[in-house]
Protein backbone atom coordinates (compact mmCIF):
# COMPACT_ATOMS: atom_id res chain seq x y z
CA UNK A 1 0.00 0.00 0.00
CA UNK A 2 1.24 3.78 -0.97
CA UNK A 3 2.38 5.84 1.95
CA UNK A 4 2.29 8.41 -0.01
CA UNK A 5 -1.12 8.24 -0.51
CA UNK A 6 -2.23 7.25 2.71
CA UNK A 7 0.00 10.43 3.70
CA UNK A 8 -1.74 12.36 1.19
CA UNK A 9 -5.01 11.26 1.96
CA UNK A 10 -4.22 11.84 6.07
CA UNK A 11 -3.73 15.58 4.95
CA UNK A 12 -7.19 15.91 2.63
CA UNK A 13 -8.89 14.28 5.88
CA UNK A 14 -7.19 16.65 8.59
CA UNK A 15 -8.15 20.26 6.02
CA UNK A 16 -11.95 18.98 5.34
CA UNK A 17 -12.65 17.29 8.45
CA UNK A 18 -10.34 17.91 11.21
CA UNK A 19 -9.25 14.38 11.48
CA UNK A 20 -6.03 13.67 13.07
CA UNK A 21 -3.65 12.65 10.87
CA UNK A 22 -2.56 10.11 13.73
CA UNK A 23 -6.14 8.31 12.90
CA UNK A 24 -5.87 7.84 9.53
CA UNK A 25 -4.80 4.39 9.23
CA UNK A 26 -5.99 1.46 6.53
CA UNK A 27 -8.49 -0.32 8.62
CA UNK A 28 -10.38 2.90 9.88
CA UNK A 29 -13.51 3.20 8.56
CA UNK A 30 -14.48 6.58 7.26
CA UNK A 31 -18.02 7.03 8.69
CA UNK A 32 -17.92 4.88 12.12
CA UNK A 33 -14.18 5.44 12.92
CA UNK A 34 -13.05 8.76 11.63
CA UNK A 35 -16.48 10.31 12.08
CA UNK A 36 -16.71 12.08 8.46
CA UNK A 37 -19.59 12.55 7.38
CA UNK A 38 -21.47 11.80 4.09
CA UNK A 39 -20.91 15.50 2.59
CA UNK A 40 -17.02 15.78 3.96
CA UNK A 41 -16.78 12.36 2.12
CA UNK A 42 -17.62 14.10 -1.21
CA UNK A 43 -15.55 17.27 -0.03
CA UNK A 44 -12.42 14.38 0.47
CA UNK A 45 -13.15 12.72 -3.15
CA UNK A 46 -13.43 16.03 -4.84
CA UNK A 47 -9.63 17.01 -2.81
CA UNK A 48 -8.45 13.65 -3.85
CA UNK A 49 -9.26 13.59 -7.25
CA UNK A 50 -7.33 17.06 -7.66
CA UNK A 51 -4.57 15.55 -5.35
CA UNK A 52 -3.97 12.10 -7.32
CA UNK A 53 -5.27 13.05 -10.65
CA UNK A 54 -7.77 10.34 -10.85
CA UNK A 55 -11.48 10.30 -11.09
CA UNK A 56 -13.84 8.43 -8.67
CA UNK A 57 -17.38 8.56 -9.72
CA UNK A 58 -19.95 8.78 -7.30
CA UNK A 59 -21.08 5.08 -7.86
CA UNK A 60 -17.81 4.15 -6.82
CA UNK A 61 -17.46 6.68 -3.94
CA UNK A 62 -20.36 4.22 -1.64
CA UNK A 63 -17.84 1.54 -1.76
CA UNK A 64 -15.09 3.18 -0.53
CA UNK A 65 -15.53 2.39 3.49
CA UNK A 66 -12.00 2.29 4.70
CA UNK A 67 -8.53 4.22 4.44
CA UNK A 68 -7.43 1.30 2.77
CA UNK A 69 -10.42 0.99 0.43
CA UNK A 70 -9.24 4.39 -0.78
CA UNK A 71 -5.65 4.20 -0.99
CA UNK A 72 -6.24 0.97 -3.25
CA UNK A 73 -8.83 2.41 -4.99
CA UNK A 74 -6.76 5.53 -5.93
CA UNK A 75 -3.32 3.21 -6.73
CA UNK A 76 -5.66 1.57 -9.24
CA UNK A 77 -7.16 4.27 -10.70
CA UNK A 78 -3.64 6.25 -10.87
CA UNK A 79 -2.20 3.42 -12.50
CA UNK A 80 -5.10 2.95 -15.47
CA UNK A 81 -4.89 6.47 -16.18
CA UNK B 1 -21.00 65.07 -18.54
CA UNK B 2 -20.39 61.35 -19.13
CA UNK B 3 -23.09 59.05 -21.36
CA UNK B 4 -24.30 56.59 -18.66
CA UNK B 5 -22.86 53.86 -20.96
CA UNK B 6 -23.20 51.70 -17.33
CA UNK B 7 -25.36 50.01 -15.71
CA UNK B 8 -25.34 49.32 -11.46
CA UNK B 9 -27.67 48.06 -8.76
CA UNK B 10 -29.42 51.41 -7.60
CA UNK B 11 -31.42 50.24 -4.49
CA UNK B 12 -32.20 46.72 -2.83
CA UNK B 13 -35.20 45.36 -1.19
CA UNK B 14 -36.39 42.21 0.70
CA UNK B 15 -39.32 40.35 1.92
CA UNK B 16 -39.18 37.28 4.81
CA UNK B 17 -42.02 35.74 5.65
CA UNK B 18 -43.22 36.25 9.45
CA UNK B 19 -43.40 32.80 10.53
CA UNK B 20 -40.12 31.16 11.64
CA UNK B 21 -39.76 27.10 11.61
CA UNK B 22 -37.23 25.54 13.79
CA UNK B 23 -35.00 22.48 13.11
CA UNK B 24 -36.81 20.95 16.46
CA UNK B 25 -40.40 21.71 14.86
CA UNK B 26 -39.71 19.69 11.81
CA UNK B 27 -38.04 16.74 14.07
CA UNK B 28 -41.35 16.95 15.37
CA UNK B 29 -42.41 15.13 11.55
CA UNK B 30 -39.76 13.62 10.19
CA UNK B 31 -36.75 11.27 11.68
CA UNK B 32 -33.77 14.37 12.42
CA UNK B 33 -32.77 16.27 14.85
CA UNK B 34 -31.58 20.19 15.13
CA UNK B 35 -27.73 18.81 16.06
CA UNK B 36 -28.32 16.84 12.48
CA UNK B 37 -29.54 19.55 10.55
CA UNK B 38 -27.00 22.53 11.91
CA UNK B 39 -24.41 20.02 11.10
CA UNK B 40 -25.05 18.93 7.83
CA UNK B 41 -26.45 22.47 6.44
CA UNK B 42 -25.74 25.13 9.08
CA UNK B 43 -29.29 25.80 9.11
CA UNK B 44 -31.09 26.51 12.24
CA UNK B 45 -34.33 28.09 11.52
CA UNK B 46 -36.34 29.07 7.85
CA UNK B 47 -39.07 31.29 7.34
CA UNK B 48 -42.22 29.90 6.17
CA UNK B 49 -45.10 31.87 4.45
CA UNK B 50 -48.32 32.15 5.30
CA UNK B 51 -51.60 31.78 2.66
CA UNK B 52 -51.35 35.70 2.75
CA UNK B 53 -47.74 35.37 1.91
CA UNK B 54 -47.92 34.53 -2.13
CA UNK B 55 -45.07 34.58 -4.49
CA UNK B 56 -46.79 37.99 -5.67
CA UNK B 57 -46.91 39.42 -2.41
CA UNK B 58 -43.96 39.15 -0.91
CA UNK B 59 -41.90 40.26 -4.78
CA UNK B 60 -44.38 43.13 -4.85
CA UNK B 61 -43.26 44.08 -0.97
CA UNK B 62 -39.57 43.43 -1.49
CA UNK B 63 -39.74 45.50 -4.87
CA UNK B 64 -41.60 48.14 -3.11
CA UNK B 65 -38.77 48.49 -0.33
CA UNK B 66 -35.44 48.64 -3.47
CA UNK B 67 -37.71 51.31 -5.14
CA UNK B 68 -37.63 53.53 -1.91
CA UNK B 69 -33.93 52.35 -1.51
CA UNK B 70 -33.40 53.93 -5.10
CA UNK B 71 -35.49 56.77 -4.30
CA UNK B 72 -37.65 56.15 -7.54
CA UNK B 73 -41.20 55.71 -8.14
CA UNK B 74 -43.18 52.75 -9.65
CA UNK B 75 -44.01 54.90 -13.09
CA UNK B 76 -40.21 55.13 -14.12
CA UNK B 77 -39.84 51.89 -14.15
CA UNK B 78 -40.06 50.41 -17.80
CA UNK B 79 -39.46 46.42 -17.38
CA UNK B 80 -40.41 43.92 -14.51
CA UNK B 81 -38.80 40.78 -14.70
CA UNK B 82 -39.77 38.38 -12.06
CA UNK B 83 -37.24 35.26 -11.03
CA UNK B 84 -38.77 32.48 -9.63
CA UNK B 85 -39.46 28.75 -10.26
CA UNK B 86 -42.02 28.25 -7.54
CA UNK B 87 -44.96 30.26 -8.84
CA UNK B 88 -48.38 28.17 -8.07
CA UNK B 89 -49.05 27.48 -11.55
CA UNK B 90 -47.51 27.49 -14.88
CA UNK B 91 -49.50 30.42 -16.25
CA UNK B 92 -49.86 33.11 -15.48
CA UNK B 93 -46.20 34.88 -14.48
CA UNK B 94 -45.48 36.64 -11.55
CA UNK B 95 -44.01 39.46 -13.51
CA UNK B 96 -46.91 41.47 -14.79
CA UNK B 97 -48.90 40.91 -10.90
CA UNK B 98 -46.32 42.44 -9.24
CA UNK B 99 -45.97 45.33 -11.28
CA UNK B 100 -49.51 46.03 -11.51
CA UNK B 101 -49.56 45.50 -7.72
CA UNK B 102 -46.78 47.89 -7.11
CA UNK B 103 -48.42 50.29 -9.95
CA UNK B 104 -45.62 49.81 -12.42
CA UNK B 105 -48.12 51.07 -15.45
CA UNK B 106 -45.50 51.79 -18.15
CA UNK B 107 -43.31 48.31 -17.75
CA UNK B 108 -43.36 45.76 -20.00
CA UNK B 109 -43.41 42.00 -17.48
CA UNK B 110 -41.98 38.67 -17.78
CA UNK B 111 -40.47 35.87 -15.60
CA UNK B 112 -37.63 34.04 -16.10
CA UNK B 113 -36.77 30.38 -14.55
CA UNK B 114 -33.18 30.06 -13.84
CA UNK B 115 -33.92 28.23 -10.76
CA UNK B 116 -31.78 28.95 -8.04
CA UNK B 117 -29.41 31.04 -10.75
CA UNK B 118 -32.33 33.08 -11.63
CA UNK B 119 -31.34 36.62 -9.95
CA UNK B 120 -27.86 36.58 -11.34
CA UNK B 121 -29.00 35.72 -14.71
CA UNK B 122 -32.08 38.48 -14.61
CA UNK B 123 -29.55 41.02 -13.44
CA UNK B 124 -27.17 40.14 -16.37
CA UNK B 125 -30.57 40.80 -18.66
CA UNK B 126 -31.45 43.37 -17.14
CA UNK B 127 -28.02 45.09 -16.85
CA UNK B 128 -27.40 44.59 -20.85
CA UNK B 129 -30.85 45.85 -21.09
CA UNK B 130 -29.72 49.07 -19.65
CA UNK B 131 -26.22 49.19 -21.04
CA UNK B 132 -27.83 49.17 -24.52
CA UNK B 133 -30.27 51.61 -23.91
CA UNK B 134 -33.54 49.74 -24.59
CA UNK B 135 -35.22 51.20 -21.11
CA UNK B 136 -34.11 53.37 -18.27
CA UNK B 137 -35.00 51.22 -14.85
CA UNK B 138 -35.68 47.56 -14.53
CA UNK B 139 -36.90 45.68 -11.58
CA UNK B 140 -35.76 42.34 -10.98
CA UNK B 141 -37.57 40.62 -8.38
CA UNK B 142 -36.20 36.93 -7.10
CA UNK B 143 -39.73 35.48 -5.14
CA UNK B 144 -39.95 32.21 -3.81
CA UNK B 145 -42.72 29.66 -2.10
CA UNK B 146 -40.46 26.51 -2.20
CA UNK B 147 -42.43 25.77 0.73
CA UNK B 148 -45.64 24.52 -1.67
CA UNK B 149 -43.46 22.57 -3.57
CA UNK B 150 -41.94 20.86 -0.33
CA UNK B 151 -42.36 16.76 0.80
CA UNK B 152 -42.83 17.50 4.44
CA UNK B 153 -41.64 13.87 4.65
CA UNK B 154 -38.76 13.89 3.17
CA UNK B 155 -36.14 14.52 5.50
CA UNK B 156 -33.66 15.14 3.18
CA UNK B 157 -35.40 17.96 1.80
CA UNK B 158 -37.56 19.65 4.01
CA UNK B 159 -35.04 20.82 6.49
CA UNK B 160 -34.11 23.06 3.65
CA UNK B 161 -36.25 24.43 1.95
CA UNK B 162 -38.01 28.08 2.84
CA UNK B 163 -39.83 31.33 1.35
CA UNK B 164 -39.00 34.66 0.68
CA UNK B 165 -38.40 37.66 -1.61
CA UNK B 166 -36.03 40.08 -2.43
CA UNK B 167 -35.78 42.80 -5.33
CA UNK B 168 -33.18 45.33 -7.24
CA UNK B 169 -33.57 47.99 -9.23
CA UNK B 170 -31.31 48.39 -12.44
CA UNK B 171 -30.80 51.37 -13.62
CA UNK B 172 -27.62 53.94 -16.05
CA UNK B 173 -24.77 54.61 -14.60
CA UNK B 174 -21.77 56.54 -15.66
CA UNK B 175 -19.40 54.11 -14.91
CA UNK B 176 -20.05 50.10 -15.00
CA UNK B 177 -20.71 48.58 -11.35
CA UNK B 178 -21.84 45.07 -12.71
CA UNK B 179 -19.40 42.86 -13.98
CA UNK B 180 -19.69 40.41 -17.19
CA UNK B 181 -21.54 37.39 -15.94
CA UNK B 182 -20.02 33.87 -16.09
CA UNK B 183 -22.81 31.19 -16.81
CA UNK B 184 -22.48 27.76 -18.05
CA UNK B 185 -24.86 24.74 -17.28
CA UNK B 186 -24.69 20.85 -17.45
CA UNK B 187 -28.04 20.17 -19.07
CA UNK B 188 -27.34 16.19 -19.07
CA UNK B 189 -28.27 16.05 -15.46
CA UNK B 190 -31.60 17.38 -15.16
CA UNK B 191 -32.90 14.54 -13.02
CA UNK B 192 -30.75 16.15 -9.84
CA UNK B 193 -32.87 18.66 -9.14
CA UNK B 194 -36.04 18.68 -9.91
CA UNK B 195 -40.09 19.04 -9.54
CA UNK B 196 -40.94 16.09 -11.90
CA UNK B 197 -44.51 17.42 -12.86
CA UNK B 198 -47.12 15.26 -13.90
CA UNK B 199 -48.76 14.68 -11.21
CA UNK B 200 -45.49 14.47 -8.59
CA UNK B 201 -45.52 18.16 -7.61
CA UNK B 202 -42.76 17.84 -4.90
CA UNK B 203 -39.24 19.32 -5.10
CA UNK B 204 -36.48 15.96 -5.20
CA UNK B 205 -32.97 16.04 -5.44
CA UNK B 206 -29.45 13.78 -4.82
CA UNK B 207 -28.60 15.48 -2.22
CA UNK B 208 -24.55 14.54 -2.63
CA UNK B 209 -24.51 14.69 -5.97
CA UNK B 210 -25.14 18.15 -5.92
CA UNK B 211 -23.33 18.93 -3.09
CA UNK B 212 -20.25 17.55 -5.54
CA UNK B 213 -21.23 19.51 -8.52
CA UNK B 214 -21.56 22.67 -6.40
CA UNK B 215 -18.43 22.71 -4.44
CA UNK B 216 -16.41 21.68 -8.19
CA UNK B 217 -17.22 24.98 -9.27
CA UNK B 218 -14.64 27.15 -7.18
CA UNK B 219 -12.64 27.51 -10.30
CA UNK B 220 -16.10 29.49 -12.37
CA UNK B 221 -15.93 31.82 -9.43
CA UNK B 222 -12.55 32.58 -9.95
CA UNK B 223 -13.32 33.25 -13.29
CA UNK B 224 -16.07 35.52 -12.46
CA UNK B 225 -13.31 37.61 -10.52
CA UNK B 226 -11.15 37.44 -13.11
CA UNK B 227 -13.60 38.50 -15.38
CA UNK B 228 -14.40 41.79 -13.66
CA UNK B 229 -10.90 42.39 -12.55
CA UNK B 230 -10.73 42.18 -9.50
CA UNK B 231 -9.06 39.81 -7.27
CA UNK B 232 -10.31 37.80 -4.73
CA UNK B 233 -9.12 39.15 -1.88
CA UNK B 234 -10.07 42.75 -2.98
CA UNK B 235 -13.79 41.39 -2.48
CA UNK B 236 -15.55 42.80 0.56
CA UNK B 237 -18.31 40.10 0.37
CA UNK B 238 -19.38 36.68 -1.41
CA UNK B 239 -22.37 35.94 -1.82
CA UNK B 240 -23.36 32.32 -3.31
CA UNK B 241 -27.00 31.26 -3.63
CA UNK B 242 -27.67 30.00 0.11
CA UNK B 243 -28.20 26.64 -0.77
CA UNK B 244 -26.54 25.03 2.22
CA UNK B 245 -24.00 26.69 4.61
CA UNK B 246 -21.05 24.11 4.03
CA UNK B 247 -21.37 24.53 0.06
CA UNK B 248 -20.84 28.72 0.77
CA UNK B 249 -18.40 28.54 2.82
CA UNK B 250 -16.64 25.74 0.61
CA UNK B 251 -16.60 28.32 -2.48
CA UNK B 252 -15.57 31.06 -0.33
CA UNK B 253 -12.39 29.57 0.93
CA UNK B 254 -11.87 27.96 -2.31
CA UNK B 255 -11.60 31.09 -4.00
CA UNK B 256 -9.51 32.37 -1.15
CA UNK B 257 -11.63 35.51 -0.87
CA UNK B 258 -9.87 36.07 2.31
CA UNK B 259 -11.00 39.71 2.88
CA UNK B 260 -14.94 39.41 2.31
CA UNK B 261 -17.69 38.90 4.22
CA UNK B 262 -19.30 35.58 3.24
CA UNK B 263 -23.12 35.70 3.70
CA UNK B 264 -24.32 33.17 5.85
CA UNK B 265 -28.28 33.84 5.65
CA UNK B 266 -29.05 30.22 4.61
CA UNK B 267 -28.66 29.71 8.72
CA UNK B 268 -31.55 32.08 9.45
CA UNK B 269 -33.33 31.99 6.22
CA UNK B 270 -33.12 28.68 4.79
CA UNK B 271 -32.84 27.60 1.30
CA UNK B 272 -34.96 30.43 -0.92
CA UNK B 273 -33.79 29.56 -4.42
CA UNK B 274 -33.68 32.81 -6.80
CA UNK B 275 -34.54 34.85 -3.81
CA UNK B 276 -31.34 33.62 -1.69
CA UNK B 277 -28.75 36.11 -3.02
CA UNK B 278 -30.87 38.87 -2.24
CA UNK B 279 -31.84 37.92 0.58
CA UNK B 280 -28.06 37.71 1.64
CA UNK B 281 -26.84 40.66 0.30
CA UNK B 282 -29.24 42.49 2.41
CA UNK B 283 -28.11 40.56 5.09
CA UNK B 284 -24.72 41.98 4.57
CA UNK B 285 -25.55 45.26 3.72
CA UNK B 286 -27.65 45.69 7.21
CA UNK B 287 -25.18 44.16 9.18
CA UNK B 288 -22.74 47.06 8.19
CA UNK B 289 -20.09 44.59 6.96
CA UNK B 290 -20.44 46.15 3.18
CA UNK B 291 -21.28 48.95 2.04
CA UNK B 292 -22.24 51.29 -0.90
CA UNK B 293 -19.95 50.64 -3.65
CA UNK B 294 -18.01 47.77 -2.12
CA UNK B 295 -17.44 44.95 -4.69
CA UNK B 296 -19.38 41.78 -3.85
CA UNK B 297 -19.39 38.45 -5.74
CA UNK B 298 -23.11 36.75 -6.68
CA UNK B 299 -22.70 33.33 -7.68
CA UNK B 300 -26.32 31.55 -8.24
CA UNK B 301 -26.36 27.62 -9.59
CA UNK B 302 -29.00 24.97 -8.79
CA UNK B 303 -31.44 22.74 -11.46
CA UNK B 304 -30.70 22.21 -15.03
CA UNK B 305 -28.02 22.33 -13.43
CA UNK B 306 -27.19 26.09 -14.57
CA UNK B 307 -24.97 28.66 -13.06
CA UNK B 308 -24.47 32.23 -13.17
CA UNK B 309 -22.43 34.98 -11.53
CA UNK B 310 -21.37 38.16 -11.36
CA UNK B 311 -19.25 40.77 -9.28
CA UNK B 312 -21.57 44.05 -8.32
CA UNK B 313 -20.99 47.23 -6.55
CA UNK B 314 -23.12 47.06 -3.28
CA UNK B 315 -26.25 48.99 -3.84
Amino acid sequence: MSQDVLAGLAVILEEVAGVDPADVTPEKTFIDDLDVDSLSMVEVVVAAEEKFSVKIPDDDVKSLKTVGDAVSYIQRAGVAA
Amino acid sequence: MSPLNGARMLGLGVYRPARVVTNDEIAQRVDTSDEWVRSRTGIATRRIADEEETTVAMGAAAAEKALAAAGLTADTIDLVIGATCTSPSQIPGAGPQIAHRIGAGQAGAFDINGACAGFSYAVSTAADMVRAGSVRHVLVVATERLSDYTDWDDRGTCILLADGAGATVIGAAETDEIGPAVWGHDGSRPEVIRVPGYGDNMFRMEGQAVFRWAISLVPTVRQICERAGVAPDELAGIVPHQANLRIVEALAAGIGATNAAVARDVVDSGNTSAASIPLGLARLLDTGVIRRGDPVLLFGFGAGLTYCGQVVRCP
